[in-house]
């Protein structure tokens, strides 16, 4: 991919119709056309308001418990010889990973908008706890749709959002996995728009979300970028992310994104492998098409109908992924790679085994590709990985594919 | 418009020449299996149907309810596509010259066949129109601007909340007829208030000479005959696409279709 001649000024992204280049925008059905301008317009009052920062600031440090440390992995280090690997430990965060960054700052944005009720759809279960954990706090009624499928997969986290007051609706259409979720929860934003708030989990959906998920998450980045400094006096030299729909990613990659010397790796879910097709790898193996109110890459047939996925990470089983990805992916500032489903589950044994932290599997993708990556540099060099999250959750996935009934 | 090469336009046309109020059917295209549906499409315009909506099955019918989210997924298991629909239009019109056909889909299937392609096509089957339900105004200036070219129509959707400021955006792309959306929700959602649907036709005519359909939560004679009193019509859906889905086979679902709309059509005529 050609380089642009000039500097990209990258804050100015998305443009005011939430377009990212080709991809981004809001392709929705009308009747949800005025609840998103209400939403934009909010955000757009409240973004750079002091009292709304200050108001995110506090919860992040004090009810999220950030800032989430960047701790050198000294063993795992050694293990790869090569560059110093740095996680950013964003499974130490409240209800255990970084999705809680945006939930709490979307939270923020319900009370504002005076709504009782708050929506989310979810995967492997995280994003829907992370919801039902801000709706407790705030004393809102709180819904969130999962795959049926799901709910059967991740039962730990469906009793959890339950314990915290949330009802948890299975989703019997289509695949029955996360973008039915997200399609029921559409449907029923569009029929409860009056008093219901949806909280999206990641980066994709129609503007304003991918623009508001990525700003929440941004704290990840800004940290990094701060410790990094003043901890090894550099930028890094790369920094290495999961992507599935994209938000800890991005959150991690936005800082950056202007310091041309660092070097940017998101990690698909390649399931069996890129090559067998069965796999939830779009920016690797998919094209640009719409799905879920944007333009971005797609796994889908022929005829333009989405195709299931298949990863070992409920997370990552996604068929799109957030439009600022798509557009980073074709100008080249992010190179998008996969790593296989036995591949992070051998990451995630090693990096149990040398550091005593237990990845989320959906982290475990990008620990398996920063281990090669770092095979391939110099020792006196740093990689950044985004721990997303922490692995209590995939237990029993793991144990299963062991053969061992826990 | 003096010349009417399209055949809503002269279908419009001709209703208002008449007095009569639209009836608009919808089916999803391939439901009940892919060589069934041309002769339910005949069964339609038999029973009275004056303009058939062909649903384009997608695996993510994003503002359907439960009921066309079904009829989606019974199609997408007999292989319907685009491209089938497509040639279901064109089988159409090997007997019927004069009844409108629109296809009523979403963006992703069209984009992937590529807009110019889907717009040929649609021109090439004898199809009318295109309504792509997560098309908005901002994002559908390019197909938009094809279909025109073809004499083909772009129908959009205006909803309660949709501002003043947004009709008039969208009046200025629409054309054949606008489709009016009762209520806050999916397809086949119960609550209709004709209060509602009143002020707000009389606030969209303000904007535009078209033709405006209301749909959604329209069930049978009565609530068609209500919903179109101050507008051109009315679009059923739902009770159509759900006798389709609860017939043993396709000559049960012909009869109970047909039974529907023929009600309807009595009660808009009445």
């Amino acid at each position: 991919m050609s380089k642009p001649s000039s500097p990209i000024d990258f804050g100015a992204y998305p443009d005011a119709r939430g377009h990212f280049g080709e991809f981004g925008g809001r392709f929705v059905s009308e009747t949800l056309i005025s609840a998103l301008d209400e939403l934009r317009e909010m955000y757009e009052r409240l973004k750079n308001d002091p009292e709304f920062q200050a108001a995110f600031d506090y919860d992040l440090a004090h009810y999220v418990g950030r800032p989430s440390p960047l701790y050198l992995a000294e063993r795992l280090t050694e293990a790869a010889g090569g560059a110093r690997i740095w996680l950013k430990r964003e499974d130490l965060n409240h209800t255990g990973a970084h999705k809680v960054n945006n939930t709490v700052g979307q939270a923020l944005l319900a009370k504002h908008s005076g709504k009782s009720r708050v929506i989310a759809e979810t995967g492997a279960g995280q994003h829907g706890v992370a919801t039902a954990t801000v709706a407790a706090r705030l004393g809102l009624k709180c819904a969130v749709y999962m795959g049926a499928e799901d709910v059967k997969r991740q039962s730990p986290n469906v009793y959890r959002m339950k314990l915290l007051g949330a009802e948890v609706i299975p989703v019997e259409s289509g695949s029955k996995t996360l973008k039915d979720a997200m399609n029921e929860a559409m449907r029923d934003w569009v029929t409860n728009v009056d008093d219901t708030f949806y909280i999206i989990g990641t980066v994709a959906g129609p503007h304003p979300y991918p623009q508001l998920v990525r700003d929440f998450n941004s704290i990840i980045g800004r940290e990094a970028r701060r410790q990094s400094l003043e901890q090894f006096g550099q930028l890094p030299d790369a920094l290495v992310a999961c992507v599935g729909g994209g938000s800890n990613a991005i959150g991690l990659f936005h800082p950056f994104l202007a310091d041309e010397s660092v070097k940017m790796y998101g990690v698909e879910a390649g399931g069996d492998g890129v090559e067998t097709g069965r796999h939830a790898a779009p920016l690797n193996d998919g094209v640009p098409g719409v799905l879920h109110g944007n333009r971005t890459y797609l796994m889908e047939d022929d005829d333009g109908q989405i195709i299931e996925t298949h990863s070992v990470s409920a997370g990552l089983d996604y068929p799109g992924v957030g439009p600022e990805h798509a557009w980073l992916r074709d100008i080249g500032r992010v190179e998008y790679v996969a790593a296989n489903d036995d591949e992070a589950l051998a990451a995630f044994r090693q990096l149990t085994r040398t550091e005593g932290i237990l990845p989320a599997l959906e982290s475990s993708h990008a620990v398996a590709y920063a281990l090669k990556l770092a095979a391939t540099m110099r020792p006196d060099q740093n990689i950044v990985v985004n721990l997303s999250g922490r692995g209590d959750k995939d237990i029993f996935t793991v144990a299963a594919i062991d053969g061992i009934e826990v | 418009m003096t010349t009417l090469n399209n055949r809503i336009d002269r279908r419009f046309s001709k209703l208002r020449s008449e007095g009569r109020k639209a009836l608009v059917t919808y089916i999803v295209a391939g439901d009940g299996g892919l060589e069934n549906t041309v002769d339910l499409m005949h069964q339609l315009v038999a029973s009275g149907s004056d303009l058939i909506e062909l649903g384009v099955p997608f695996s993510d019918p994003m503002a359907e309810g439960p009921v066309i989210q079904k009829g989606h997924e019974r199609a997408l298991e007999h292989k319907a596509s685009l491209r089938k629909c497509l040639a279901l239009i064109e089988e159409f019109r090997t007997k019927d010259a004069e009844t409108p056909v629109i296809l009523m889909g979403y963006a992703n299937p069209i984009e992937k066949m590529g807009a110019e392609v889907f717009a040929d096509a649609l021109q090439a089957a004898g199809g009318d129109g295109a309504l792509t339900v997560d098309l908005p105004a901002e994002e559908a200036v390019p197909l938009n601007e094809l279909l025109r070219a073809r004499d083909l129509r772009n129908i959009f959707l205006l909803t309660p909340t949709t501002s003043d400021e947004r009709i008039a955006e969208i009046t200025e792309l629409a054309s054949g007829f606008v489709y009016y959306v009762s209520l806050k929700g999916v397809t086949g959602a119960g609550h209709l208030d004709l209060d509602s649907v009143h002020e707000n036709l009389t606030r969209i005519r303000r904007f535009t000479d078209l033709p405006l359909c209301v749909g959604f939560g329209i069930k049978d004679g009565a609530s068609a005959k209500a919903v179109s009193a101050d507008g051109d019509g009315a679009v059923v859906g739902s009770v159509l696409v759900s006798a389709v889905g609860e017939s043993a086979d396709a000559a049960a679902a012909k009869d109970r279709v047909g039974a529907i709309v023929g009600e309807m059509r009595s009660a808009l005529d009445s």
